[in-house]
């Protein structure tokens, strides 16, 4: 009968000690690094279908695609190209950004500087509730609204700044048409960019020492003294990023713009005027009835936008990150 | 058996006496009365002419009770205190309108039937009691439904490499999805548009929708799970590892199940985000008046495309049904934003 014997050939091996990751580790290492290049890769692509699609628009433009004024439709009859610019909606959209920035970012440091300093404990929670709940709402609420509701009031302010203040030239007005103007849509984007801005400003203050805090008080400052000295100066890059990412946002809004602005194809001063521009609400605007090659225009002006907004949010995150961490 | 106990009542030396607060309490009444005053007599009139001259005054009178009763400093002091709270007033000022606008304009004619109509038999401007929204609703399910699925496993995945594989482009993920959390949901429904039709050559569909929604809900989800998945502590994770456990089991059997809450929180507050987005929708989904239950083929609506469809009508019936898509919407983005601060709140999750 066999027998199974047991020969020197058998004894266990000394275990191999290593940090090698064992097998489900490698693929657990795999996986991830694979679902965490999504975003990368999703970027990526992003930037290049606008531009793959694209492409064509902007070699015919050239640089007036970023310059040029008009978007006028290619017509075979009268042997007329196609043009198209988007400068004007490029100069509008900055425009809107920067009056949400002046009328918004002031409102936001003050209530971050009020849930940080001022607020009494009871009511701190709700305030911040009301804060979270404003960067919830959908645009499309905020355009519903602004046009239904804050426009006939804003009319009524832009008539009054334009009666008080009309020497100033932005404050001008070419024909008396108020509604639907780059001052109204800067005021829907301000209460939107709001919350962005006062959560991150609040986060920036949060990080104040407090020993330098004391300090200042055990000087006998008083409360504002404090704030000057010791939460401006730490806080003044974080708010700024927050500023600016409350920027990219009003950058690209769409739908809440839309309703509020008046589209039209010219570079103007007069804020209260109804002419302005909007390269993401031009977008919505023009391509319901877009032909392929207007389409190929639309999809670089979404690239445009894209570079501007990415831009300014990487700036933004750079100022934030590095106030973050010192 | 008489026993005396002495109870110290606790001592606030710190708060004003009725005596030192009644400057400020006359101060308020004076301002109160003077601007009721300055609109009466002046042309300055309505609210807000009454506003306007509340807040000059307000500033005018602390600034110079405070000057008077102690120096410049306070002077400025007081003047600061009364504009930090201004701007608060000023940022619950539209949220309030906003609110009490969509009750006011969109609650009166809901109605069952709405929930089981759609709009394919009915023209917008008939009266509300006829056609409905179900094609919306159906809409709006299948869409977020889609970005959820897809936007889940990426984001948490994302954030995992970030916080768990701490590769080497950790630094760089993390830094661009921050940066794609800025990127504009009309950017989105362009690149899901030039991939999905132009490239790949499908037509509108609800599934489109929910790929772009998906751009936009993974940086929400990812940010949010990164925060969630940091406050799990070390701890936890060297004591699976020192009981021989791999570090797919570690993850898996413990930080996740540690951080469940806050990962649901993370996807729910990424679903608060997309539910109403509406320019993304706009190049993706066709929009319809018609229930369309099949998700991958045909023209789709959902409530965003709905109001906005109904806005741009215009007609009277037209507008009351977009505020009445509005209202749902809120109630919607509402219930999911209470639902992630509950399960926030079960267990220190961020916000």
């Amino acid at each position: 009968m066999s027998q199974t014997l047991i020969g020197p050939k058998a004894t266990p091996r000394p275990r191999v000690i290593t940090t090698e990751p064992r097998f489900t580790d490698k693929v657990f290492r795999v996986v991830v690094t694979s679902g965490g290049m999504i975003s990368l890769v999703l970027l990526g692509l992003i930037g290049f279908f606008l531009v793959f699609n694209g492409f064509e628009a902007m070699r015919n433009a050239g640089l007036s695609f970023l310059t040029g004024f008009d978007w006028v439709d290619a017509i075979p009859e009268e042997n007329q190209p196609a043009s198209y610019g988007i400068g004007a909606m490029l100069y509008g959209t900055m425009v809107t950004g920067i009056l949400a920035m002046i009328m918004g970012v002031p409102v936001a440091v003050g209530t971050a500087l009020f849930l940080s300093y001022y607020a009494p404990e009871w009511l701190k929670k709700p305030m911040v509730v009301v804060v979270d709940v404003m960067a919830a709402i959908p645009s499309i609420v905020y355009g519903l609204w602004g046009y239904f509701v804050l426009m006939p009031h804003a009319e009524y302010w832009a008539k009054l700044i334009h009666k008080y203040f009309g020497f100033i030239p932005f404050f001008d007005m070419p024909a008396p048409v108020f509604t639907r103007s780059p001052f109204i849509a800067g005021l829907v984007l301000a209460i939107m960019i709001t919350p962005i801005v006062t959560a991150i400003a609040r986060e920036v203050f949060a990080q104040t020492p407090l020993e330098r805090i004391q300090a200042a008080y055990a000087l006998g400052a008083t409360k504002w003294s404090m704030i000057k000295a010791v939460v401006i100066p730490y806080g003044r890059g974080g708010v700024i990023g927050g500023a600016m990412l409350g920027l990219g946002r009003a950058l690209g809004e769409t739908v809440a713009v839309y309703t509020v602005l008046n589209l039209v194809y010219d570079i103007r001063i007069e804020i209260l005027l109804s002419a302005g521009g909007s390269v993401a609400s031009m977008i919505v605007n023009k391509f319901g009835e877009a032909d392929p090659v207007e389409l190929q225009a639309l999809m670089a002006a979404g690239f445009v936008l894209f570079l501007v907004t990415l831009a300014v949010n990487f700036l933004a995150n750079t100022i934030i990150n590095k106030t973050a961490r010192e | 058996m008489s026993q005396t106990m002495i109870i110290n009542t606790p001592q606030k030396p710190w708060k004003l006496t009725p005596k030192q607060l009644l400057p400020d309490l006359l101060g308020a009444i004076f301002t109160v009365a003077a601007t009721f005053a300055i609109v009466a007599i002046s042309p300055l009139k309505g609210k807000l002419g009454f506003a306007l001259t509340l807040i000059t005054m307000s500033i005018l009178v602390s600034t110079a009770v405070s000057w008077i009763r102690q120096d410049r400093k306070a002077a400025m002091n007081s003047t600061t205190t009364v504009l930090v709270y201004i701007a608060a007033a000023f940022v619950i000022i539209p949220l309030t309108s906003v609110l009490y606008e969509i009750v006011r304009l969109g609650a009166p004619s809901l109605s069952f039937n709405m929930f089981t109509n759609d709009m394919s038999q009915t023209a917008s401007e008939a009266p509300l009691t006829e056609g409905g929204l179900l094609h919306a609703v159906v809409g709006t399910a299948y869409i977020v439904t889609f970005a959820t699925l897809l936007s889940t496993p990426i984001g948490i995945l994302t954030a995992l490499y970030i916080v768990e594989v701490k590769g080497r482009f950790a630094g760089l993920v993390r830094f661009f999805v921050q940066a794609m959390s800025g990127v504009p949901s009309i950017v989105a429904g362009l690149f899901i548009f030039a991939v999905w039709m132009i490239q790949l050559g499908n037509s509108y569909s609800g599934l489109a929708g929910g790929l772009a929604l998906t751009v936009l809900m993974i940086p929400t989800v990812a940010r949010t799970s990164e925060e969630v998945l940091k406050l799990i502590p070390a701890d936890l994770r060297e004591a699976g590892l020192a009981l021989g456990a791999t570090q797919w089991r570690t993850v898996a059997m413990v930080v996740i199940p540690a951080a469940k809450s806050g990962l649901i929180t993370a996807v729910i507050l990424g679903i608060a985000r997309v539910v109403g987005e509406t320019a993304p929708l706009l190049l993706t989904l066709g929009g319809a008046d018609a229930l369309n239950l099949n998700p991958t083929q045909g023209n789709m609506s959902a409530f965003p495309y709905y109001v906005w469809k109904n806005l741009l009508l215009g007609s009277e019936n037209a507008v009351s049904r977009a505020w009445q898509g509005v209202f749902i919407l809120m109630v919607l983005v509402l219930i999911f934003f209470a639902l992630a601060r509950y399960f926030g709140a079960a267990k220190g999750a961020p916000k």
